[in-house]
């Protein structure tokens, strides 16, 4: 009982055609899935590091930034912002400052991961400085302020009044104990 | 030369044979269609009234997860390869499977798969409870233990249906009997090559899936982990470009089984063959395109909102084409009603009453209201239930005879089809009423304004499962006691060439191939032996 060519041949492709598939469900859809998130300025991600160029400010109208903080699942820290709400005009450069403190016995690393809503304005809220660009280490009993600087773009639509940012902060001491020893 | 089959277990355990492992693939089927049923029976029983009774929610939420998993992967899928293993090679006049020692394989690794997906039932943690879809971080972050095996068993099936799949593609493109064209072939060839391609396409992306969960729970990725810059949405994208061509990839060898039983019972040539061609093709084309109208509550962009919904809405139109075509069948032919024709009409009137809710879940506003109710609950049940699982229990009536040379009891048949057709409704239309009230699905427990429907909707389960009961009963007993057939055209109305080969069809068929002779107004074949020379007409080819 042998297989013929014509059947190993065909064979040969379907097999090549479940490789592919199956590489592109893992390695292409992923990164897709993010690049059609940038592009769009959808799934209320906000970009990186956003370097302030001069705009006018627009003083004729002002929107309401509202930060929200959450922790997620067993994380133990204290974290909030010290301000649940601000009024910016759009282009006006703003500050506000999110407060950590490690109250455990235990050195940790936290990583706070933002989140914009209306989903769909990401591409309207820049950031030029933000904790949440790198991982915050925090010694045992340690607390920090945290910055966040962050311009509201003029060409906001103006049927938005609105904009509230979340932080859910992750505990990532697990997967940064490599880091963390290189630390100290 | 031919030779008989082998004695004992061995028989099953080595063969290579496309009749037994079909059988095995539809015994084993009808096991998990059992299993999946008592499932369902629990949480039907749980349901039937509001408040805790008879299970914990935790086992609730293992209940629907594993009925919805053992249905879809182990019942219904297997039993169209069951199915296809059988009456394909039969149908385009070949003489086995084109890899018979893989055929093998891809069966007897399922046993395996659904034994390690039970086993976590009894495992500490339990079984899956994150409902069969397995959405990340509740498939992921909070799962039970057990979820490295539920995986486990998901890569295995996966292989199985690849292999399966593989296998039925060479066979149909390479082991066509001479003059077996493309466009001559029975329409459930046709269904099947569209569904075995749809099946090497989107496995791997299953596989791929799991996988992905797989690194995020045990080796710290974060393709689904919000913590690690993942995103929990990007699952849902990866498991519905899988899961919607899964859809069709249940109900097109269902259209397949249909399209040879009607013509059959109504003694007409199947009404616009090519266009029925072309429409399984169209369908399986715009299944890839359309998956986030399962996730139309995830946040999307209106635009995308928009694309989805119209491009679902579109799918209406090549399944419009089929529904049409089989009316159009049966439009003055001279109809009887056998139970495998009863259970052909019911699916096309169910099937298209399932169609048109879901035309109406496609409607991204109105979606926001039905999503995660019972109305999909009732939706997916009309396409899967009265669309799959009756055309399967047609199947087995329509070629029952021709496999084991013996005519089932019609009368328990059609007493089989009146209490199924009337439980199914009875169990499933009352659940659009509590879907369109707001009752949401997945829940152990519900509010009082939902009892009355509850009951009548499990009672009708009941109802429903015992029919279920009466069809093994009918089965069995066909086996050991029924009426002997001989004709080899067991259903007098019936065209193709499963019908030339003798009654039980023998061990082996088609050693040497169908030939095909001009004469008449179509093609004629003739089979040399062990079938006794006959000739028939093929159906001519409309369009």
């Amino acid at each position: 009982m042998s297989v013929s060519v014509r059947d190993r041949a065909l064979l040969g492709k379907l097999s090549m055609l479940v490789v592919a598939m199956f590489a592109f469900a893992v390695f292409v859809m992923p990164p897709l899935y993010n690049l059609f998130c940038d592009i769009l300025g959808i799934g209320g991600k906000t970009g990186g590091a956003y370097q302030a160029v001069d705009v006018e400010v627009d003083t004729s109208r002002s929107v309401e930034v509202q930060f929200v903080a959450m922790k997620n699942e067993t994380m133990p820290w204290d974290f909030y912002p010290m301000e649940t709400s601000v009024s910016v005009h759009p282009g006006e450069l703003r500050s506000v400052i999110f407060y950590a403190h490690n109250r455990t016995g235990k050195d940790m690393v936290g990583q706070a991961i933002p989140n914009l809503v209306p989903f769909n304005v990401a591409d309207y809220f820049h950031k030029t400085e933000c904790f949440c660009f790198n991982n915050q280490p925090l010694a045992s009993g340690e607390e920090a302020d945290l910055e966040l600087v962050f311009i509201v773009d003029p060409d906001l639509p103006t049927s938005i009044n609105t904009l509230t940012l979340s932080y859910t902060l992750f505990d990532i001491t697990d997967r940064s104990r490599p880091m963390l020893a290189q630390a100290q | 030369m031919a030779h008989g089959p082998a004695k004992g277990i061995g028989r099953w355990l080595f063969t290579t044979n496309h009749k037994d492992i079909g059988t095995l693939y539809l015994w084993f089927s009808f096991l998990m269609f059992l299993l999946g049923g008592f499932f369902a029976m629990v949480v039907r029983a749980e349901l039937f009234q509001p408040g805790m009774q008879l299970v914990k929610p935790e086992f609730f939420n293992q209940m629907t997860t594993m009925h919805g998993l053992v249905m879809v992967f182990g019942a219904i899928m297997p039993a169209f390869v069951g199915l296809a293993n059988w009456m394909i090679p039969m149908m385009i006049g070949a003489p086995d499977m084109a890899l018979p020692r893989m055929n093998n394989l891809s069966f007897w690794i399922l046993p395996f798969a659904f034994a390690i997906l039970v086993s976590t039932l009894f495992m500490e943690g339990g079984g899956p409870n994150f409902g069969w879809t397995f959405y990340a971080p509740l498939s992921t972050t909070f799962a039970p233990d057990s979820v490295n095996y539920f995986i486990f068993a998901v890569h295995i099936m996966g292989a199985s249906s690849i292999m399966g799949s593989i296998n039925i593609i060479a066979t149909i493109m390479n082991m066509r009997a001479p003059g077996m064209t493309y466009m001559k072939m029975p329409l459930f060839v046709w269904t099947w090559l569209i569904t075995a391609f749809l099946l090497v396409a989107v496995m791997p992306v299953l596989a791929g899936a799991v996988t992905m969960m797989l690194m995020d729970i045990n080796f710290g990725t974060s393709f689904f982990n919000a913590a690690g810059g993942g995103d929990p949405v990007l699952f849902q994208h990866v498991f519905w470009f899988f899961g919607h061509p899964e859809v069709y990839i249940i109900i097109l060898p269902a259209f397949g089984v249909v399209s040879q039983i009607i013509p059959t019972f109504s003694r007409k040539p199947l009404f616009g063959y090519s266009s029925m061609v072309y429409a399984t093709a169209a369908i399986a084309f715009l299944s890839f395109v359309v998956w986030a109208h399962h996730m139309f509550t995830v946040g999307m962009p209106i635009a995308g909102e928009l694309y989805f919904m119209y491009a679902t809405m579109l799918i209406a139109v090549p399944t419009g084409v089929k529904v049409f075509n089989w009316i159009t069948t049966m439009y003055r032919g001279a109809l009887t009603f056998e139970t495998p024709m009863l259970f052909s009409i019911a699916f096309v009137i169910l099937f298209t009453f399932g169609g048109f809710t879901g035309l109406m879940l496609s409607v991204a506003a109105a979606d926001i209201q039905y999503h995660d109710t019972y109305f999909v609950v009732a939706h997916f049940h009309y396409v899967m239930v009265a669309g799959a699982v009756f055309s399967g229990t047609a199947a087995v009536y329509y070629w029952l005879p021709k496999w084991c040379g013996k005519m089932y009891n019609e009368t328990m048949g059609k007493i089989q089809f009146w209490i199924a057709f009337i439980a199914f409704n009875i169990t499933f239309m009352p659940q659009h009423f509590l879907g369109l009230a707001g009752m949401p699905r997945r829940y152990a427990d519900y509010g009082l304004q939902f009892a009355d429907w509850n009951m009548v909707s499990s009672i009708g389960a009941f109802m429903y499962g015992g029919a279920q009961l009466l069809f093994l009963f009918n089965v069995v007993r066909t086996i050991t006691h029924g009426q002997p057939v001989s004709d080899a055209k067991v259903w007098e109305g019936a065209e193709g060439l499963e019908w030339l080969v003798a009654t039980p069809a023998p061990y082996h068929t088609f050693i040497k191939p169908p030939v095909m002779s001009a004469g008449g107004e179509g093609p004629e074949w003739r089979v040399d032996a062990p079938a006794p020379a006959m000739a028939f007409k093929m159906a001519p080819e409309a369009g």
